[in-house]
């Protein structure tokens, strides 16, 4: 093994973070047996985004991607609509952390497009998803409607949309149907994970399907509320979100 | 820099369910061992709190307890003559990242496979012979039976303090427990958790249909438990965040809470983290095996010299391990000859999904395992004459979703994904959804296979393993008998909305929801160096300080989950490195 193609796979690794991580020192530890008590490195605390800023989306990819977000989860008398829940805050973090650069994925070529049982094969990561998606979104209204998405009618927008779901309004340089695949998931995300992420304001996801949140112990309800409706107010993993 | 650490009596390679159930045999009888484990150290109540786990947003969608693609991956294709494409994103093959493994975040079903399983080839042949076989399938008993595992089984769930309700215990029939299992010699360690709302409505229809159900054994705890190894486990909470989590609660058996706190006060035990093995090292001659390379996080390598090797990664690695050090002969599909990478199963999925008005499920009070099952189609529990297949599946009602990203989606037939009509229907259906999951068998067939891929590499340049993988027409056959029992018995439980699926009429797929994450073979163990890697101690033919173990030895996949057979396995194989293979070193089957 030569250090050189060791850092050419680490630099793949870290293309999606910050140039000095290659130089970290090493992590790998040895443990030899009965010598300490083996406490593991505790995970980073746990924290409410804010939502006062953004951190990744501009201010008109924020307004559009509210607008999508609240033809996809709408206020009514179920609960607030997507933005109110805090989806677009939600959205931009998870686009500036590790989910939006693909840090997980396998990013090496060659990339070719192959059967649909094989699975995603683009490396497009969902940061660019966005920023691409929104603007081709944008572009694609104004060549149908003349005008932004952002000042259709509702009916336009529902219209619109569906078009985007089937592919049948097509973008130029993302698939239009998995944009609007990765949308619909993320916005549902939102809605629907523990608050301290920006979203599911109030627990308004949980309250519509009665999750009741970061609960760990059933014991008493197993049985007594097997088949019953239980009325409990959700709780999330920080008082505060 | 390259350095090499003291030579140790024994090198694991993987410390999951499989490498620290053999560290601590091998421990205990003195043997001075080292571990290395590509993950980091984790220990329960640290990396796991209940104060922070259940999230199901870092958890079951982000998935951050997983070994990511980027790490290592696999490629898929379904036939030769296709081109195999890398696994970019999470799949649904679930490797651990950490010290535990996938034992640290599996679901938890704890089965003992059927008599039938262990011997597949003898039962077929006996039965029905060679005519009930479709074309090219592979079947071959392993060489170790039911009753030799016993014992081993036995003493595998009183490390992992599985509940349930025992069927058959010492040739007596149990009430309530599963009538088709293998004789116990003891009833299970702890008694079966609660059951859910739709596992009683499933129990009352099977038995109006003739059926004989039963609670699904399970890791999750189901009372206070002192296990074999001295450890207190506590009583399960139906919290639901089992699967793609770990348990903070110390009531999931996993090696974290089961086998790390002993092993890791014995001064003969070594753990080395965050250290990926890179090839196993022999002699020229490639009789022996010498210790293992690996490469740690700086990018130096390092030799760990052993006078025996035992590879305990995840199933398909083990396969990818021997391809990389040149050890055995690896499989060719042309000529059927070689054995590496041969016999390789996946498991055969059969599913209702179902609807029903005014319910309350509950679907969050649940557990990864919490199932209620009948097994009168799995194995060869039922008359197969004229069926045109062997094997069934395991039909149960599984309660082990409920949290709300992840049912987004589930909605009855033809309801809006999105908008107005999303919110009403997802409201109606999170209440009233339920499944039952025929989790099928699979057999080995010629044309399936693992071998190095010829293109794509991992972050160190090796080959990436390479799957060549689709349903055979057995599985198609079993799939779709399976699908309609379960289908039968969604309605006969009253659901409004009965829909079914089976999974081998469409092409395999790493990334169809509700599949299975059980591969299995590669590595098969058996009776003849023709057909298997290694014998029936898991010992390599070639190499008889070489052991390979874990769901890698399996050449067939039963209709359930292989985690405690993969313990019982290992605990032979310790036994018979201990008290045969330390007193004359060398083969232990000799032909």
């Amino acid at each position: 093994m030569k250090r050189r193609d060791v850092l050419k796979g680490g630099l793949v690794l870290m293309a999606t973070t910050t140039l000095a991580s290659i130089y970290k020192p090493a992590y790998s530890r040895t443990y030899v047996g009965g010598t300490g008590m083996w406490k593991a490195a505790p995970p980073p605390p746990l924290s409410v985004v804010d939502p006062t800023r953004l951190v990744y989306l501009t201010p008109q990819e924020a307004r559009l991607a509210g607008a999508v977000f609240d033809v996809l989860i709408p206020a009514d008398e179920l609960g607030m609509g997507a933005t109110e829940a805090g989806c677009v805050t939600f959205l931009d973090h998870q686009l500036a952390g590790p989910y939006g650069s693909a840090a997980k994925d396998y990013r090496l070529g060659p990339v070719v497009e192959g059967l649909p049982q094989q699975g995603p094969q683009g490396i497009m990561t969902p940061a660019e998803m966005y920023r691409r998606g929104l603007a081709e979104l944008e572009h694609a209204a104004h060549a149908e409607f003349n005008k932004s998405f952002l000042d259709l009618s509702e009916e336009q927008k529902i219209t619109f949309l569906q078009g985007v779901e089937r592919g049948t309004i097509s973008f130029d340089t993302l698939k239009s149907d998995q944009f609007f695949v990765l949308m619909l998931q993320n916005v549902r995300e939102g809605y629907l994970a523990d608050p301290m992420y920006g979203g599911n304001r109030d627990m308004v996801g949980w309250k519509l399907v009665g999750f009741p949140g970061a609960i760990y112990d059933y014991r008493d309800w197993i049985v007594s509320k097997r088949g019953k409706k239980i009325d409990v107010h959700p709780v999330s993993l920080l008082a505060r979100a | 820099m390259n350095y090499k650490r003291p030579k140790a009596d024994v090198v694991i390679i993987g410390l999951g369910w499989s490498g620290s159930t053999m560290a601590e045999e091998l421990t205990r009888a003195g043997l001075n061992v080292v571990a290395i484990e590509r993950g980091a150290w984790r220990e329960t109540s640290t990396s796991f709190p209940t104060t922070r786990d259940p999230d199901e947003l870092s958890g079951s969608v982000r998935k951050e307890i997983l070994q990511a693609p980027v790490t290592e991956t696999y490629t898929v294709r379904n036939r030769v003559g296709q081109t195999a494409l890398p696994l970019r994103k999470y799949h649904n093959l679930t490797l651990g990242n950490n010290v535990g493994g996938a034992g640290t975040h599996w679901a938890g079903a704890s089965w003992r496979w059927l008599p039938f399983d262990h011997q597949p080839h003898t039962h077929v042949m006996q039965r029905y012979g060679a005519g009930q076989l479709v074309d090219g399938l592979i079947l071959q008993d392993w060489g170790v039976t039911y009753d030799d595992l016993e014992p081993f089984y036995d003493r595998f769930e009183k490390i992992a303090g599985t509940s349930g309700t025992a069927g058959v215990v010492n040739g007596q029939r149990q009430p309530g427990g599963n009538p088709y299992e293998g004789s116990r010699s003891s009833p299970f360690p702890t008694p079966a958790l609660e059951r859910s709302r739709a596992n009683v409505l499933f129990a009352e229809a099977a038995t109006r249909l003739g059926y004989n159900p039963f609670p699904v054994p399970s890791a999750m705890i189901g009372a206070p438990y002192t296990n074999a190894l001295g450890l207190n486990l506590a009583p399960c909470t139906y919290c639901g965040y089992c699967q793609l989590y770990g348990c903070g609660n110390w009531s999931k058996s996993s090696p974290n809470i089961c086998i790390l706190p002993v092993l890791m006060q014995r001064t003969n035990f070594t753990l080395v983290t965050e250290c990926e093995v890179l090839r196993i090292n022999t002699t020229p001659d490639k009789k022996m095996a010498t210790g293992v390379t690996f490469i740690d996080s700086d990018g130096n390598t390092g030799e760990q010299p052993a006078d025996i090797v035992i590879t305990a990664t995840f199933t398909l690695d083990n396969t990818r391990l021997l391809l990389l050090s040149g050890i055995s002969t690896p499989y060719d599909v042309a000529s059927g000859q070689g054995v590496v990478g041969r016999a390789f199963t996946f498991q055969t999925l059969s599913w209702a999904f179902m609807f029903f008005e005014n319910e309350y499920m509950n679907p969050f009070m649940n557990t990864g395992a919490l199932a209620t099952q009948i097994d009168d189609f799995n194995g060869d529990n039922f008359d197969h004459t004229g069926l045109g297949f062997i094997g069934g599946a395991g039909i149960q009602s599984l309660s082990n979703q409920g949290l709300p990203i992840g049912m987004a989606g589930l909605l009855p037939k033809g309801s809006p994904q999105w908008g107005k009509g999303w919110k009403q229907a997802f409201q109606r259906g999170y209440q009233n959804y339920a499944q039952i999951q025929g989790q099928g068998t699979s057999f080995a067939h010629r044309e399936q296979f693992l071998d190095l891929d010829p293109t794509y590499r991992d972050r160190y340049g090796r080959p990436l393993l390479r799957i060549t993988f689709d349903y055979n027409e057995n599985d198609r056959r079993s799939g779709r008998f399976i699908r309609d029992r379960c289908v039968e018995i969604a309605r006969e439980m009253g659901a409004t909305e009965v829909g079914g699926d089976s999974f081998a009429d469409r092409p395999y797929s790493g990334y169809t929801p509700w599949d299975s994450s059980h591969v299995q073979g590669g590595v098969a163990m058996g009776e003849d160096p023709r057909t298997s890697v290694q014998n029936r101690y898991q010992q390599n033919w070639d190499i008889p300080n070489l052991f390979v173990i874990g769901a890698s030895s399996f050449p067939n996949n039963a209709g359930y989950n292989p985690t405690v057979v993969v313990g019982a396995t290992t605990l032979w194989t310790a036994k018979a490195i201990i008290e045969q293979y330390l007193r004359n070193p060398g083969p232990l089957v000799r032909l």
